[in-house]
C-alpha cells in the first residue's frame, strides 16, 4: 500500500461550480477522503485538463484518481487512465441537475456533493485496479459444432477472417437440412422464384479452405475448460476419441421437424400425408420433372395444411409459430406451378407469415395461380384421394376439398441438448443415491450435444420453448455459458437466410470471445473488464451458494466442495459476491469493501434536522442511465437519495443493508432490471435474485427493529428515466411518514 | 340458362378463378387478394353488401361461381373507390365489381329486379337511341317501372321538383315526342353496335 498515491480532481464545469462551493468539496476530498493530491479544474475533460491528471500520474506517481465531475458513464474516452484505478464522483447528473435550482436548496445541494466526493474517496481507497489475467496459451481456435447451413456459414466466415476452424458434424456429410432440398426460398433480388441450396459450392469451399478441419460422424464426447481453453473429446463413429483445443464454440445444431405422427387428426402418418421435409424428398426425386407421390402417380392437386401442430393453445403441440414453413409451403407450392400450371395449389393458413422479403416471394406465388384459403383445417384424411375438412375464415363455413397429396407444415423443434431445468433434479437425486435417478441420470447425459463437465450441466440453458437463447433483443447468439454461441434454429426458429445471417453474427462473437480470454478480458456486457472474481478460500464455508447462483456457470466445485473459479467463463457480474454469506468474494475494483465504504462515508444528519438519509443501489446497466437520463431531461429529485451504482442488482450483499439501516439511513432502495420470464437482467438472474434475498431480510430488520417497508427493492427498464423520478420521490415521501430511523446516532 | 352461361360452365368446369380472370374486367388480378380485409372495412355501404369485396374474391377462389355471379353485392358499388385507394396490394376492386357485375348480367345470372341494374338497364337504352339521355323519359321510365298506379304516385310526389325544373327552362316537356339526338344519329349507332362486337368478341360472347 505504501506505493499507493491518492489524488482528487473535481471539476468546475457545466455549472457545477456556480451551483456549489468547489474549494469545499476540494477541502472535504482532502481531509476526510485523505486524498494527497486535491486540484480542480473548470473544465476537467478538454485536453488541459485531462493532460494535469495524466502529468500528476507521470510526475507525481499517483496511482488513485477519484474524479468528481460528471458521471461515470460520461466522458469515458477523456478519463480512461491505463493502469490506474478510478472512481467517479457523479456532482452533474446526480446533484447539480436534479436538485431544484435556487438559493434555497443551496444547503442540500452542497451536502449532497460532499457526500458524493466521500463516497468517490471512500471507494477508491479500496480500489486496487485490475491487472487482468493474460494467458499465453490461450487458443484462438473456433469448434462449430454441426455441419449443416448455419455451421457451414459460421466456418467460412471464422475462416475468412484468419481463425482456424474445428468443425464436427454427427452425419457422415455436411449439408444438414439444407442438403435436403430441393430449393430453397429465394434470398437474392428479385425474390421471385426459388433458387438454389448453394450446399455443394459451400461444401467445396470449406473443403478446399486449409483453415477448416471437417470432422465427419463424430459427436462430442466431453466438453472442458473454459474460453480460451476449452479441451474437447471428440469421439468418432468407431469409437476412438481424439482431442481439439479450442478457445470459443458455436453451437449450430439445428433442428428435428415436429414428430407428424404426433398430428393424427390431421393425417400424419397416413398414406399422400407428408410433411415439409417429406415433400422435399418426393421433389428431389422428380429432378424438376412431374412431382409423383409415394405410389408413383402423378399429383395433380396438393394442399398445404399450414401451422401443422404449431402456434398452438392446447398445450399438446408446439405452441410457437417456426417463421420459415409459409415460405417453405409458397416455395414448394411453385415447385408444382413451375412444372405445370394446372396442378391445383392451395396454401391453407390462419395469418400468412413471410418474413423478409417474402411478401414478394408471397406476391410471386399469387401470380402463378397458388390459391391461398385463409382456413384452419380440422381433418385430413390420407389415402388415395386425401381430404382436407376445414374452416373457411372469411366465409365463416365448413367446406371440404380434395387433393391427391396434402402437405402438413410442422414447426421446428430445437437439437438444444439437455434441458437444465429436468437434468438438476435428476442429478439431485442420483447424488442422494437414488438409483433410477442414475441410470435416467446417464440416460440424460447422452442425449447431451456439448457434454459439458460444468457444474451446472452438460449443455447450455435453455429459454422459451428448449431453444438455446438467452435473451432475443439484448443478447442475440449469446448463450449462458460464455464463450459458447448459438447460431441457426437452435437458437430461434428461422429460415435459412436467418440462419445465414445468425451464424455470421456468431461466428464474429466467437471471435470477440477468443481475443477477450486471451488477454484475460471480459465479453458481453462487461466487455473489456479486466476484473475478475477473487475468492479468500480460507474463509469459505463451501455453501455452494456462488457455484448454484453464478448465471453463467462460470464456478464449479472441487473434491472438497470448494469454489474453483474459472475466469474466462465469468461475466463480472458479481452475483457470487452477493451470494457470498461470509463475504470471502471480491473483484480488485468492485467489492463488499469498495461500496461498503460507500455507504459508511456519508454524513448521516441528526434526527432533529429532518434530512432523511436514502440509500438507492442502482443496477449499472439500466437504471443508473435512467437516472442520468432523469438528469439530462433536468427533472428533479429527491437531494436525500444517495445513489450507488452496482455492476447488477445481484452482486448486491445484504451486509451493505445492515450496514447501512446501521449507519442510520432511513431506507434502501434497490433498483434492478425486470426480472421473471421476459427479464431485461443483463445477467439474466441477478434481478431476480436480488428480489429473492431481499425477501428474506424482514428478518434482519426487525431484529434491528425496523419496519420492513424500509428495504424496497423495484424493477426498472432503461427507458424508465420519469418513472424512476417518480419512484424515488414516493419512496421519499413514505419514509417521511413512517418517520426517521430509530438507528439514527448509533452509527 | 343462357347458351353463353352453359359454354362458360363446360369451357371453365370447376375453375371458376380462370373463368373470372379470362372474362372479367380485371380479373386477373382477383388471385393477388390477400385478404386483409381493408376493401371491407373501408366500403361506405359495407353493411348494405351482402359479400364484401374480401368475401367475393374468396368465393371466386373457393369456386363459388352460383354465389358470386348470383350475388347483388358488386351492383350495390357505388364507386367511391375507396376501396381501390386504399388496397395494400393495389387490386383495382372497383373496377372488377363492375366487371364482375356486367359479366353476371351478361350470362343472365345477376339477380332479378335489383333496382341498381335496373336504372342501370333504363339509362343505358335510354341513351343510346338518340346519343343522348332524355331525361323526361328517363325519369318517367323510372317512375313507371313499378306500373302504372305507382309510377302516378311517384310522379305526383316528385310534381313540384318537375315544376320547378320546367319554370327554370331546366326541362322541356314537348322531349317526350322523340326528343332531340346526336347530329349524326346513324353513324352514332354503327359506333355503338361496332363496340358492342368489340366487346361481345372480347368477352367470348360472339357465339
Amino acid at each position: 500500500m505504501a506505493d499507493n498515491k491518492f489524488a482528487a480532481y473535481v471539476c468546475s464545469g457545466c455549472g457545477i461550480g456556480d451551483a456549489m462551493k468547489v474549494p469545499q468539496l476540494e477541502a472535504i476530498a482532502k481531509k476526510e477522503g485523505k486524498m494527497t493530491i486535491v486540484k480542480s479544474h473548470p473544465f476537467l475533460c478538454n485536453a488541459e485538463g485531462v493532460q494535469m491528471i495524466r502529468d500528476d500520474v507521470a510526475n507525481e506517481a499517483v496511482t488513485h484518481v477519484c474524479i468528481a465531475a460528471c458521471s461515470r458513464r460520461s466522458k469515458t474516452e477523456a478519463f480512461q487512465f491505463d493502469g490506474i484505478a478510478m472512481s467517479r464522483a457523479n456532482l452533474r447528473e446526480g446533484v447539480l441537475w436534479v436538485v431544484a435550482a435556487g438559493k434555497e436548496h443551496d444547503e442540500v445541494r452542497q451536502e449532497m456533493a460532499a457526500d458524493y466526493v466521500r463516497m468517490g474517496c471512500a471507494e477508491l481507497k479500496k480500489m486496487t485496479p485490475p491487472a487482468g489475467n493474460a494467458k499465453e496459451s490461450s487458443s484462438k481456435r473456433i469448434l462449430i459444432v454441426g455441419g449443416g447451413m448455419s455451421g457451414m456459414t459460421a466456418a467460412l466466415e471464422v475462416a475468412a477472417t484468419g481463425y482456424e476452424v474445428v468443425l464436427i458434424e454427427k452425419t457422415g456429410a455436411l449439408g444438414g437440412m439444407a442438403a435436403q432440398l430441393w430449393k430453397r426460398q429465394p434470398f437474392k433480388e428479385p425474390y421471385a422464384a426459388a433458387q438454389e441450396t448453394g450446399v455443394a459450392e459451400m461444401v467445396a469451399k470449406i473443403t478446399a479452405t486449409p483453415l477448416i478441419k471437417v470432422h465427419l460422424n463424430t459427436t462430442i464426447a466431453e466438453t472442458s475448460g473454459a474460453p480460451g481453453r476449452f479441451v474437447v473429446r471428440i469421439a468418432q463413429e468407431s469409437g476412438s476419441i481424439s482431442e481439439e483445443a479450442v478457445g470459443a464454440i458455436v453451437q449450430a445444431t439445428g433442428f428435428t421437424t415436429y414428430d407428424m405422427t404426433k398430428l393424427p387428426e390431421l393425417g400424419g402418418g397416413q398414406a399422400n400425408v407428408v410433411d415439409q421435409a417429406g415433400l422435399e424428398a418426393l421433389a428431389m426425386n422428380a429432378k424438376g420433372g412431374a412431382i409423383k407421390r409415394a405410389d408413383g402417380k402423378e399429383i395433380k392437386s396438393v394442399v398445404f395444411v399450414q401451422c401443422a401442430g404449431q402456434r398452438d393453445e392446447t398445450g399438446t403441440h408446439l405452441s410457437y409459430c417456426s417463421g420459415h414453413c409459409c415460405g417453405t409451403s409458397i416455395k414448394q407450392a411453385t415447385y408444382f406451378k413451375d412444372q405445370n400450371p394446372d396442378i391445383d395449389t392451395v396454401i391453407m393458413y390462419q395469418d400468412l407469415r413471410v418474413p423478409g422479403m417474402g411478401e414478394d416471394f408471397y406476391r410471386s406465388a399469387q401470380e402463378k395461380g397458388v390459391i391461398f384459403t385463409k382456413g384452419k383445417a380440422s381433418k385430413v384424411a390420407g389415402g388415395d384421394s386425401c381430404a382436407v375438412t376445414f374452416k373457411d375464415l372469411i366465409l365463416d363455413e365448413e367446406n371440404t376439398i380434395a387433393a391427391d397429396l396434402v402437405v402438413l407444415a410442422t414447426g421446428q423443434v430445437p437439437n438444444a441438448g439437455v434441458d437444465l431445468e429436468a437434468w438438476n433434479p435428476v442429478v439431485t437425486a442420483a447424488e442422494g443415491g437414488d438409483e433410477a435417478a442414475k441410470a435416467q441420470r446417464v440416460v440424460m447425459h447422452g442425449t447431451s450435444v456439448l457434454k459439458l463437465n460444468y457444474r451446472q450441466g452438460p449443455d447450455v440453458p435453455q429459454f422459451k420453448h428448449g431453444f438455446a437463447d438467452s435473451h432475443f433483443i439484448c443478447f442475440p447468439y449469446e448463450t449462458r455459458r460464455t464463450g459458447i454461441y448459438a447460431a441457426g434454429p437452435v437458437r430461434r426458429p428461422m429460415d435459412i437466410l436467418q440462419a445465414t445471417d445468425d451464424a455470421t453474427g456468431a461466428a464474429l462473437k466467437a471471435i470477440q470471445a477468443v481475443e477477450n480470454a486471451a488477454v484475460g478480458r471480459a465479453a458481453h456486457p462487461r466487455s473489456g473488464d479486466l476484473s475478475f472474481p477473487k475468492a479468500r478460500l480460507e474463509g469459505c464455508t463451501q455453501c455452494k451458494r456462488c457455484t448454484v447462483e453464478c448465471p453463467f456457470g462460470a464456478i464449479d466445485e472441487d473434491e472438497k466442495r470448494f469454489p474453483v473459479f474459472n475466469e474466462e467463463r465469468c461475466r463480472r457480474c458479481g452475483t457470487c459476491m452477493g451470494a457470498c454469506p461470509v463475504r470471502v468474494i471480491s473483484f480488485e475494483n468492485y467489492s463488499c469493501d469498495t461500496v461498503g465504504s460507500q455507504v459508511k462515508a456519508i454524513e448521516i444528519p441528526e434526527e432533529d434536522e429532518e434530512k432523511p438519509r436514502i440509500l438507492v443501489l442502482a443496477c449499472e446497466n439500466d437504471a443508473y442511465p435512467a437516472l442520468d437520463m432523469a438528469g439530462l431531461a433536468r427533472m428533479n429529485y429527491s437531494a436525500f437519495v444517495r445513489i450507488i451504482p452496482v455492476r447488477c442488482l445481484g452482486s448486491v450483499n445484504t451486509i451493505w443493508i445492515t450496514d447501512a439501516m446501521n449507519s442510520g439511513y432511513d431506507g434502501v432502495m434497490m433498483m434492478g432490471c425486470k426480472k421473471g420470464d421476459d427479464y431485461q437482467c443483463h445477467f439474466v438472474k441477478g434481478s431476480e435474485l436480488a428480489h429473492y434475498r431481499m425477501s428474506k431480510i424482514g428478518d434482519t430488520l426487525k431484529q434491528l427493529g425496523l419496519e420492513p417497508e424500509r428495504v424496497q427493492t423495484t424493477e426498472v427498464a432503461i427507458t424508465d428515466n420519469a418513472r424512476v423520478v417518480k419512484l424515488i420521490n414516493d419512496y421519499v415521501a413514505e419514509l417521511d411518514k413512517l418517520g426517521p430511523s430509530p438507528m439514527k446516532g448509533f452509527g | 340458362m343462357t347458351t353463353a352461361n352453359t359454354n362458360a360452365i363446360e369451357r371453365y368446369r370447376n375453375n371458376f378463378l380462370k373463368e373470372v380472370e379470362a372474362n372479367v374486367e380485371e380479373g386477373h388480378m382477383v388471385k393477388m387478394c390477400m385478404q386483409c380485409g381493408v376493401c371491407a372495412g373501408s366500403c361506405p355501404l359495407g353493411n348494405a353488401w351482402e359479400h364484401s369485396p374480401q368475401k367475393i374474391f374468396m368465393m371466386i377462389r373457393a369456386g363459388k361461381r352460383d354465389e358470386v355471379l348470383g350475388s347483388d353485392s358488386m351492383f350495390m358499388c357505388t364507386s367511391c373507390y375507396n376501396c381501390m385507394v386504399r388496397c395494400p396490394r393495389q387490386l383495382p376492386i372497383t373496377h372488377i365489381m363492375h366487371g364482375l357485375a356486367n359479366y353476371a348480367h351478361r350470362l343472365g345470372l345477376a339477380p332479378k329486379g335489383q333496382p341498381t341494374r335496373e336504372f342501370a338497364t333504363l339509362f343505358w337504352n335510354n341513351a343510346i337511341k338518340k346519343g343522348r339521355v332524355n331525361e323526361l323519359k328517363l325519369t318517367l321510365g323510372h317512375y313507371f317501372r313499378g306500373g302504372l298506379v305507382s309510377g302516378i304516385k311517384e310522379a305526383m310526389a316528385m310534381q313540384k321538383i318537375g315544376l320547378g325544373l320546367f319554370l327554370a327552362k331546366r326541362l322541356n316537356p314537348m322531349e317526350i315526342f322523340g326528343g332531340h339526338g346526336v347530329k349524326d344519329l346513324k353513324g352514332f349507332h354503327a359506333i355503338i353496335a361496332k363496340a358492342k362486337e368489340i366487346e361481345d368478341r372480347k368477352k367470348g360472347f360472339s357465339a
